[in-house]
């Protein structure tokens, strides 16, 4: 019997065949620690005995959620941070350089058929290269960083294969957003997806990324991509044999298989305040809006600020809308800087801020009060996400929602 | 945790998609202790059941037990009213981790369910079956590491345990 690309990367971390619903422990390839949960990752660590991370090159520590401090207490995890990285010798530190989900693929620190845990449920965002990425609790990141192994659960996988061409106003996020709705918040749970046929073989990389991104909303381990000759020039690699390999065989087991033809998907939102609530946009059309955020680790990179670009170039964002743009990294956003991007969206009354995850934990730079709607293009809607209960969140694609933020109320792009 | 090898207790019946909101809702978060939190476990369903239960006692669910957000609060909760044991269809993922991580014993088994009525009694023997009314239900084994984990009381003391043992 042949194995799904999950299977197969579990298999070849542990060398021998395993079967879903097999527990297993595996060997951790990098962790990622952010801001918010450093400080109970250190103490718990401390207090299992440990004196020496097994191996601290594996170990990235991001700043991101609290970046720059936006209440007083912020700096203190800047601090306990710090001082963990310089006791137990860390070199991978990233303290303003942007959103973790973005810089752990885009500076190199996730390859191909690697096993990767975060303290944060988006970390099966690296499943756009190929990569088993999961999020955990700060308890057992403190165990991984003493031991180098975790165990998990073999999962079933859910095949989503997708042929044909898009039509020009939807992006990735729709399709995932759709997938969410049909498969439900709970659809995926313990599983994996497999993302297959020659519409996702056609996505860039960064489109890929928009959708293992959002694969937590359905409840997923994670989301799996081939790896392929776009994923080898994004990680800057040639791909070996082993990594070719990472398809899910001809006669593997498959749970589920979910068929799309891409013509037939249409722009959709994420309705107040479920990320399952999924609707088409045109069903929506005419909501009047306060905000619009295009950013994040779902939706922040420089494929994405293009796309809202072209369609703000040469109009304005609508009286009483603010349209705030988060480039997920620094790199992003030198390179839309580099490229005009910036200067149209600034141009169009946008207001650009710092890459960080800002607006998207509703810590910062826009938190809405009660009865007023943003159209956002993150990964969650869920009460209170961006400031009251009673803030009305819609999550949609870039063009969506540039096109929302011309009109000052819902349409369709 | 230790000597749970085998063991009885009587059961509470749950349903689906009992939710971390539902174990313990938010507004209870902010008291201080997992003990103080405790009489509120599950009252957004059944406010009487946290007063009821006693140590040693198993809960019997349905599919998805523990869906929602991550709390670790939610299996420390659960095992300060003195459950011993969750056998459900299916745990949500963050759940179950968390659960074995803070000691507390999970089963998945989904043929049980409709056998048993609520305030039975059943065995459980670790890694081999439940046993109710002469009937058995066997059990997926959980590895060595699990049970360590387990017996020791939660990853903590598991680590801890680990490193004293290296001389830490």
């Amino acid at each position: 019997m042949g194995s799904t690309i999950i299977e197969k990367i579990v298999r070849n971390n542990i060398g021998r065949a395993v079967h879903p619903g097999e527990i297993v422990t595996v060997n951790v390839d990098r962790v990622m620690i952010h801001d918010i949960f450093i400080p109970f990752v250190a103490s718990k660590f401390e207090e299992m005995g440990f004196s020496k991370i097994w191996d601290a090159d594996k170990a990235v520590l991001i700043y991101d959620h609290l970046v720059p401090a936006s209440q007083v207490d912020d700096t203190r995890h800047f601090r306990i941070g710090n001082e963990f990285v310089e006791k137990y010798g860390m070199k991978n530190i990233h303290r303003a350089d942007g959103i973790c989900h973005q810089l752990m693929t885009e500076a190199g620190y996730v390859k191909p058929g690697d096993i990767v845990f975060g303290t944060d449920s988006h970390t099966t965002t690296y499943g756009c290269v190929g990569a088993f990425s999961s999020g955990i609790g700060y308890t057992e990141m403190a165990s991984i960083l003493g031991t180098g192994t975790l165990w998990i659960r073999v999962p079933e996988t859910i095949k989503v294969h997708i042929t044909g061409k898009l039509p020009e106003n939807v992006m990735a996020k729709d399709i995932i957003l759709k997938l969410i709705g049909d498969l439900g918040a709970d659809g995926a749970t313990y599983k994996a997806l497999e993302f297959t046929g020659d519409t996702v073989e056609n996505m860039t990389v960064a489109s890929r990324m928009s959708m293992s991104n959002m694969a937590i909303e359905a409840g997923a381990k994670c989301a799996l991509f081939t790896p392929d000759e776009k994923t080898a020039a994004y990680c800057n690699i040639t791909l070996t044999e082993k990594e070719l390999d990472l398809a899910g065989d001809e006669d593997a087991q498959y749970c589920r298989v979910m068929e799309y033809r891409a013509e037939e998907f249409v722009p959709v939102m994420a309705c107040p305040s479920n990320v399952d609530n999924v609707k088409p946009v045109a069903e929506l059309a005419g909501k009047e809006i306060d905000q619009v955020f295009i950013g994040s680790c779902t939706n922040g990179r420089l494929e994405d600020l293009m796309a809202a670009a072209e369609i703000l170039k040469g109009k304005h964002v609508a009286p009483f809308v603010k349209l705030i743009v988060t480039p997920a990294s620094r790199k992003i956003y030198r390179e839309a800087d580099a490229n005009g991007t910036l200067a149209v969206l600034a141009e169009a009354g946008a207001i650009i801020t710092h890459p960080s995850c800002g607006l998207c934990c509703g810590r910062t730079g826009g938190i809405l009060t009660d009865g007023e709607t943003v159209i956002a293009t993150n990964n969650r809607n869920f009460l209170g996400r961006m400031g009251t209960s009673k803030v009305n969140i819609y999550l949609a694609s870039p063009k969506s929602a540039a096109a929302c933020a011309v009109a000052g109320k819902i349409v369709a792009p | 945790m230790k000597g749970m090898d085998k063991f009885t207790g009587k059961i509470w019946i749950l349903g689906d998609d009992i939710d971390t909101d539902i174990i313990i809702p938010t507004e209870y978060l902010a008291l201080k202790t997992v003990q103080d939190m405790a009489p509120y476990a599950f009252s957004p369903l059944r406010p009487e059941l946290a007063g009821k239960i006693q140590d040693g006692d198993i809960i019997v669910a349905g599919k998805n037990f523990g869906c929602g957000s991550s709390r670790e609060q939610a299996p420390e909760i659960i095992k300060a009213l003195g459950i011993k044991c969750v056998i459900a269809k299916s745990f949500a993922r963050i759940f179950f981790r968390n659960s074995i991580n803070n000691g507390l014993l999970l089963i998945e088994n989904d043929r049980i369910q409709g056998d048993v009525s609520e305030g039975d009694e059943i065995t459980i023997s670790i890694n081999e079956c439940i046993e109710h009314r002469g009937n058995q239900y066997p059990i997926t084994s959980l590895p060595q590491n699990l049970v360590d984990i387990l017996n020791a009381g939660g990853l903590v003391k598991a680590m801890q345990r680990r490193n004293n043992l290296k001389g830490m």
